[in-house]
């Protein structure tokens, strides 16, 4: 029983890990004024050159600075659009989604072919002494991969640089007021932009661990909603960095839910468990109601003049 | 040479001059009026003095020497300040937070105690005592405003910019403003006061420069003028007759009817209590108030756009409380709401469309299910030529006319209804003197045709003048209705900020 | 009346000015990253260009390609004249499909002007019904629409694959998961012989004038136009902002509904997993490039059709995996809603500053 908590739990912080390196991201442009659906593009395009760094380089977290890198191109192009020609953000994240479509594809069949298997280094699990060994949870926090750390430890370090510093009192008066901010001298275009990007390259590391460390293959479509799971995350999360971790610890839980209901609970056919995690997601949208935090200009190009 | 000198501006925003050749000279310590219409070109002057804008031409010399203000940060940095019209600062945050936003050098980590101390040490000085740490959206409208001023004051601005700073304010208000102002001349700060108020300019001001149409018209001292009209007449270029002629007539039927109506909106704040009243038709019954007492949202119960908590209303003796827009609209209302560009119109459409907007359901313009556009245009076309709404066309987008005819399409579209009450917010919001006396002939032409007319404004000036009763709103409560030969500026202007006169 | 003609003529030039610009950018930027990729641009072009007009047969299959496509554009662009932000084609094409299979595979001994009708009912239906989810979600309890329809098409492809592989799979033709065949009274006929142009073409014009007639005549459409550039001027007026979102939707999503389902009763017969691949998103940018116009959309699917029909040319023959489509496409919807980039009023903007300069 307690075996199957802790590999319940190890699962279910795998499975959020992705969401959760995402929403962070989102989190940080959201509070800007910027919807960012094009994250969803940005995972699969991190998943895909995740992969492609780790075949070419044998180490993972090279790959994952592959990822990283091409995701902060293809943010910078949102950001463009988005800010400096200020065209409806939705729209252009869909262009993104779908040039990502595209993409992966095109470059996965040129690299690798057809249906062969990839084989490359992936994230392994990194044991910290002593924590590892503590009851029930210690295996399921403290074995895991390098990215589920750095995924866990941000929270702490994103939400203080967010309420407690200069930069983040920045962010936030962007996302409410961005012609307040402007009378004061913050120039709006370079924080939008810089939230772009950094949520772009969250994106990449989050697409990388669904390649590297949930998997351990590129295919096509991988991502599957898990964008836009973590948008829900975001919204679930009222904007803050810890809201966030418990809303993506519940995905997570659907998530691990539906392998170990596919294993066990045969009778009901697999693909009503392969739903859970999007059911879930539409019900928790449905029934959270107050997101105070959302930014009051979001979605709303700022024009200077 | 004088403290501050703009020489020779131009500003042209594609096709359009918004400031021509314009030469501002302003002396230290004193208070300089900046007098205009609305589009005079007063705002576009500042903000590029201020750094929002690049002049087209011209230069600007501060202390005699040639300075280039890329953006707010270098003014800020050269000691300018401003307060902009519409207050620039974040609701959601606290005060501190508001005035510490940007400030240059400071460290990563935010040390707001220490930022709060000086702030509250900063009021004291100027006898102005805000909490730093509450949040700017339980500030009270002129709490907000001191706010702006002494962020200005914590960047150690010493040229201060105040944009239209009466515009919210109380009668009241005003004259604690204006002592503010004067405390701050005297330690020998510098203000610029742009205003269209006459009253005010000769009240406060020093000097004055008038911009007509983006050039200035003259630079005076305010000594050297005799009276308001002369003011008056530099702005607008001829001599304006402001009178409104009303006709004589006999009061109707009782159309409107209000009684105890009350309304919590939906952050649970009470902001009508108890409110009654009356309307007949053959009256103007004008509520002023300053902004954000109620008014909006009685008209939005009035109109159905809201449902009032308690009370009632009754239009021509049927109760409407808990009636729809629609409903309410077929009772022959008509509605000219605040702000045309979010209510009034579609801007993404045409005229001959947003004409269309209250009489699309007509039977004479369906036939068999399907509109019968020949008509339709026809009918709009000619509204157009009554209301006097210039367009190159009726299919012109209606977000690509002036703001003076969209009104007019919005007037056009009302008034043609006949209404027997006419609900009119703001009407002139924003307008210059020519579409704004045009509107409210419109209005009075309404009331003498025989209709209820409700009129919200916070223009005392305007309401003294079309009102046959004035109804004076504080904080969602009726304070009194009086006949308008019987009210008085001053009287009013006590019962704004929630005072009744004892006796 | 010479004037209003020639205004015409401009403003015509003027409707396609962005869309031309954006195509032939996308081309040009998406043959450089041919290039970069390795392959030969001007190769891959010109398998793309043969495959798509290399003979009647070929040509005829744009139109083929480009039917659903119709109904996606016309999805994607109803429910954006209403306000909402339709990413839930895909969702809709599979549950009007797997409608359409139903009553397509069942009922037999019904005549065809009876059964073909039904069957395309039951096609807008299925997809209406989807809509109406995400509208329903919408007004009661708020939750983005982004966030909904992207849920729902992934239930929904689950949803497909349990059916053909449970329910209504068919077992007495092949182990494939698979439906049954469509019955040949619900089946939609050839127009052209020695071809696979089918009957879809008149639906989706008679769609496209539905689309037109409704939004530009109607009192309906004229609410659901309001109400969707500004909500504000819609109750202001009267209307009922939820009301005309969920007559769009489910309008919208029967759309999708029926493109899928016409999809089923013509070129695929069977209902089968992912059969329709990306088309649901294809609907974004076809009504994107069309400006959300009826006309509009109709080009844009020919030519998105087109690009589906050259690509399986250029894949076999150039070996560039056909998915490079896809990058066209969305560097296309990029450009078009990025048009102020090109927009040369900047340019003129100086031009005229110093004429303004010299007169005053």
């Amino acid at each position: 029983m307690i075996d199957m908590i802790t590999s319940f739990l190890s699962t279910d912080i795998r499975m959020a890990t992705s969401l959760l390196i995402a929403a962070l991201g989102l989190v940080y442009c959201s509070r800007a004024g910027i919807v960012n659906i094009g994250v969803e593009g940005m995972m699969l395009i991190g998943s895909l050159m995740g992969v492609v760094g780790s075949y070419y380089t044998g180490s993972a977290l090279m790959g994952a600075l592959v990822a990283i890198g091409v995701n902060l191109i293809v943010s910078l192009v949102f950001a463009f659009f988005a800010v400096t020609i200020k065209a409806d953000q939705n729209v252009i994240g869909t262009a993104i989604n779908t040039f990502a479509t595209g993409l992966t594809v095109t470059v996965n069949r040129v690299i690798f072919g057809v249906g062969t298997s990839q084989n490359i280094a992936v994230f392994d699990r990194v044991a910290i002494p002593g924590l590892s060994k503590i009851p029930i949870i210690g295996e399921a926090v403290f074995n895991q991969a390098i990215p589920v750390y750095i995924a866990l430890i941000a929270v702490p370090v994103l939400w203080f640089i967010l309420m407690k510093t200069s930069l983040g009192l920045k962010i936030r008066s962007v996302g409410e007021n961005p012609q307040a901010c402007d009378t004061v001298g913050i120039n709006v275009y370079r924080v939008r932009y810089g939230t772009i990007l950094f949520s772009g390259a969250l994106a990449g590391l989050a697409g990388a661990y669904v390649s590297m460390g949930q998997l351990s293959s590129f295919t096509e479509d991988m991502i599957a909603g898990r964008g836009f799971i973590a948008l829900a995350a975001v919204v679930l999360g009222n904007y803050m960095p810890g809201g966030v971790l418990a809303a993506t610890l519940i995905f997570g839980a659907a998530s691990a839910l539906q392998y170990r209901m596919q294993a066990t609970a045969v009778s009901v056919p697999y693909q009503f468990w392969l739903m859970l995690p999007y059911i879930i997601t539409i019900i928790a949208i449905c029934l959270y109601r107050k997101s105070s935090n959302q930014a009051a200009s979001s979605g709303k190009p700022y024009d200077k003049h | 040479m004088a403290f501050l000198e703009m020489k020779h501006i131009s500003k042209y925003f594609g096709d359009v001059a918004a400031n021509v050749d314009v030469n501002l000279s302003v002396e230290k310590g004193e208070v300089h009026a900046l007098l205009g219409e609305n589009g005079a070109g007063k705002s576009t002057l500042m903000n590029i003095l201020y750094g929002m804008y690049s002049q087209s031409e011209g230069e600007i010399y501060l202390n005699g020497e040639l300075v280039h203000i890329k953006d707010p940060k270098d003014s800020i940095a050269k000691g300018i300040g401003m307060v902009h019209q519409h207050f620039m600062l974040i609701p959601a945050l606290s005060v501190i937070e508001n005035v510490v936003l940007g400030l240059q050098g400071q460290k990563f980590v935010l040390d707001l105690k220490t930022a709060a101390k000086e702030f509250s040490e900063l009021a004291k000085k100027y006898g102005m005592e805000i909490d730093p740490w509450a949040k700017v959206s339980q500030l009270s409208v002129g709490q907000q405003q001191r706010l702006e001023i002494l962020k200005a004051l914590y960047r150690k601005a010493d040229l201060l910019i105040l944009d239209e700073p009466t515009a919210v304010l109380t009668p009241q208000e005003v004259e604690g403003l204006f002592e503010m102002i004067r405390g701050l001349t005297k330690e020998g700060h510098t203000i610029i006061f742009i205003s269209h108020k006459l009253v005010e300019i000769m009240e406060i001001c020093d000097r004055c420069t008038v911009l007509r149409q983006g050039r200035v018209v003259k630079t005076t001292k305010i000594s050297e003028i005799h009276d308001r009209k002369e003011l008056a007449a530099l702005m607008v270029g001829h001599q304006v007759d402001m009178t409104i002629e009303k006709k004589d007539i006999p009061r109707g039927d009782k159309i409107l009817d209000v009684k105890d109506l009350s309304f919590v909106n939906k952050k649970k704040v009470q902001v009508l209590k108890n409110i009654s009243f009356d309307v007949y038709g053959g009256e103007i019954l004008g509520i002023c108030g300053v902004d954000g007492n109620g008014q909006s949202e009685l008209v939005h119960c009035l109109t159905g756009l809201e449902t009032a908590t308690s009370g009632q209303f009754t239009i021509k003796g049927k109760d409407m409380t808990h009636s729809k827009p629609r409903d309410i609209l077929s009772m022959g209302v008509s509605h000219i709401p605040e702000d045309r560009l979010k209510y009034g119109m579609v801007r993404e459409m045409n005229v001959n469309e947003n004409l269309l907007l209250m009489t699309y359901r007509k039977p004479e313009y369906n036939k068999h299910g399907l509109f019968d556009w020949k008509k339709i245009t026809a009918k709009n076309e000619q509204l157009c030529e009554t209301y006097n709404v210039k367009t190159p066309s009726v299919s012109e987008l209606a977000g690509n006319l002036s703001g003076g005819n969209q009104q007019k399409v919005v007037v056009a579209r009302e008034m043609e209804r006949e209404p027997d009450l006419l609900i009119a917010v703001h009407p002139d919001r924003g307008l210059d003197i020519g579409a704004t006396k045009y509107i409210q002939n419109q209005i009075v032409e309404a009331r003498d045709r025989g209709a209820a007319v409700l009129l919200v404004s916070t223009e005392l000036e305007e309401i003294m003048e079309l009102s046959d009763r004035i109804l004076v709103i504080y904080e969602g409560q009726v304070m009194d209705i009086l006949p308008q030969k019987e009210a008085t500026r001053h009287q009013l202007g006590l019962l704004m900020a929630g005072v009744h006169q004892e006796n | 009346m010479q004037k209003t003609k020639k205004n015409k003529f401009v403003k015509l030039l003027e409707a396609l000015y962005y869309p031309v610009i954006a195509v032939v950018v996308a081309i040009l930027l998406s043959g450089l990253m041919m290039q970069a990729l390795g392959f030969d641009p001007i190769n891959a072009y010109m398998y793309l260009f043969q495959g798509a007009f290399g003979s009647v047969a070929s040509f005829s299959e744009n139109f083929v390609k480009g039917i659903p496509l119709v109904f996606m554009g016309l999805s994607f662009a109803m429910a954006m004249r209403s306000g909402i932000i339709n990413l839930g084609a895909t969702g809709q094409l599979y549950i009007g499909a797997l409608f359409g299979t139903f009553v397509g595979t069942h009922f037999a001994g019904l005549p065809i002007f009876i059964h073909l009708p039904l069957t395309l009912i039951a096609g807008f239906l299925g997809g209406g019904l989807m809509g109406w989810i995400v509208s329903f979600l919408k007004s009661r309890f708020g939750a983005s629409e982004l966030i909904t329809t992207i849920m729902l098409n992934n239930i929904a492809i689950q949803l497909i694959s349990y059916m053909v592989t449970g329910p209504m799979k068919d077992n007495a033709s092949s182990s494939f998961p698979q439906s049954a065949r469509i019955l040949e009274s619900a089946e939609l006929p050839i127009l052209l012989d020695g071809t696979r142009l089918h009957a879809g073409l008149i639906i989706a014009i008679l769609a496209i004038v539905f689309y037109y007639v409704f939004l530009w005549w109607t009192r309906r459409g004229y609410e659901v136009r309001v109400v969707g550039a500004n909500k504000y001027a819609g109750v202001y007026a009267g209307m009922n902002v939820r009301k005309n979102q969920m007559i769009a939707m489910v309008i919208a999503g029967g759309m999708a509904g029926l493109g899928g389902c016409i999809e089923i009763l013509s070129v695929q017969t069977r209902l089968m997993q992912a059969f329709a691949g990306n088309t649901g998103f294809d609907g974004v940018a076809v009504a994107l490039l069309g400006n959300n116009s009826p006309i509009g959309i109709g080009i844009s699917a020919f030519l998105f059709g087109m690009l589906n029909n050259g690509s399986s040319t250029m894949e076999m023959l150039a070996r560039v995996p056909n998915a490079m489509i896809y990058m066209i496409q969305g560097l296309i919807i990029l450009l078009v809603v990025g048009r102020n980039m090109f927009r040369f009023e900047g340019i003129r903007k100086k031009f005229r500053k110093k004429k303004h300069v010299k007169e005053a």
